[in-house]
């Protein structure tokens, strides 16, 4: 009896600490346990304001999907994103790199477009806007450039 | 003269010892890669030092966590961003508090056993009787040791953490108020991969640390600290401050590395 005792509290505690361990690492590590689902898009940005890999993708306010990975490309930074795949991007959809709240994170926001062309898997989105410098705003606005 | 000799007689014994620590850490990385492994000593210690501390732990954690969250919030809120009051109890848990913690919880409950259990069998001559009988006293003492350290350590770390979340939305959310969308979303927006890896990299490095210090003060009891009951208590005492410190030091090294 003791010795299953023994057994039983050791099982009990690597049970325990792996679940809590498997908690971390899926749900605040945002670990994909069973590969990516979805497809990759790609946009250039002239500007990604300190973009991150990990930043959210949102359309309407809604987090749909993440960056995958940022490098410079000619001097612009090349953003490739994950989507769902049942989430459709017309070609003419414009992404934009948004800031959460005056000095959050940033984030892309994708605007839906109209056209009846989908941007197949691998594809780029044409139409960017880059990150708004606010520095550049306010400096603008004080020496009267605006 | 006397004087200058007897600063080298020091400088020399500290330099000594410091090379049988050395040693000691070496041999037993030889026998933890060698067979055989004691399984039913592995599965011992790993009941002695993780599923014993589980309660402390929780405990522990629990405690920090709901600290945290009174403390987060009232310095968040001065700048009216109290919002972040769930990443800032994440990280801070997830990178600093709980590896140092649960280490410090584990050097407390099973360190000080540890050294005082095997600085017993050292002056009591069990050791010395193991050897006489050709059985290897690291296979039997250290590695057992050593292994279940490295196995419960992340996972005792693991609990505390999520103990903790816990423990600093029982504080921010339910007594003060923050939105549970708020606490969790910001904290799952704001915490990587690389944080919780770097958690890990930490206790691993903390449980190696506690079992090498701890070890080997028990193991060497009646050469450095003389024998007896005294030399077994000053070993043990050595053992858990040396510990802590090594901890310390490790830690703030570990997180400008990381940084």
């Amino acid at each position: 009896m003791r010795k299953f005792d023994l057994e039983l509290g050791v099982g009990l505690f690597m049970i325990v600490g792996i679940i809590c361990l498997g908690y971390l690492t899926i749900k605040l590590g945002k670990m994909e346990v069973l590969g990516d689902k979805g497809y990759e898009v790609q946009a250039v940005f002239s500007n990604s304001g300190g973009l991150k890999t990990g930043s959210s993708v949102m359309i309407a306010g809604v987090e749909v999907g993440r960056v995958k990975h940022i490098v410079l490309d000619d001097y612009e930074a090349r953003v490739v994103i994950n989507l769902p795949i049942g989430l459709k991007i017309q070609e003419d959809a414009i992404a934009s790199v948004k800031t959460k709240g005056l000095i959050g994170e940033k984030y892309i926001e994708i605007t839906p477009g109209g056209s009846e062309k989908i941007i197949v898997p691998g594809g780029k989105i044409r139409e960017t806007q880059s990150a708004i410098d606010i520095e550049q705003l306010i400096s603008n606005y004080v020496f009267g450039k605006l | 003269m006397s004087i200058l000799r007897k600063l080298g007689e020091v400088s020399l014994d500290y330099l000594y010892r410091m090379g049988v620590m050395g040693m000691f850490l070496l041999k037993t990385f030889f026998y933890v890669f060698t067979p055989p492994l004691k399984i039913n000593r592995f599965v011992k210690q790993v009941h002695f030092i993780g599923f014993q501390s589980m309660l402390v732990i929780v405990l522990t954690g629990c405690f920090t966590g709901m600290v945290m969250g009174f403390q987060g919030y009232n310095s968040l809120s001065k700048f009216g961003s109290d919002a972040f009051l769930g990443p800032m109890v994440g990280l801070s848990l997830i990178k600093e508090l709980g590896p140092v913690l649960s280490a410090f919880v584990v050097t407390g409950m099973a360190g000080s056993a540890i050294t005082a259990e095997i600085g017993i069998m050292r002056i009591s001559e069990q050791i010395d009787a193991m050897e006489l009988m050709g059985l290897n006293p690291y296979r039997y003492l250290v590695v057992p040791n050593f292994l279940a350290i490295i196995v419960s350590l992340p996972l005792l770390t693991a609990l505390f953490d999520v103990i903790g979340i816990f423990g600093g939305y029982l504080v921010g959310v339910k007594l003060l108020g923050v939105g549970a969308g708020t606490y969790f979303g910001e904290m799952v927006s704001y915490v990587d991969m690389n944080d919780i890896m770097e958690g890990v990299y930490k206790s691993l490095s903390f449980g190696i640390i506690i079992v090498w210090v701890c070890c080997f003060k028990g193991y060497y009891t009646g050469v450095f600290t003389g024998f007896g009951a005294e030399g077994v208590s000053k070993a043990t005492i050595q053992a858990v401050v040396l510990s802590f410190v090594l901890i310390l030091v490790w830690d703030y090294f570990m997180t400008s590395l990381m940084f």
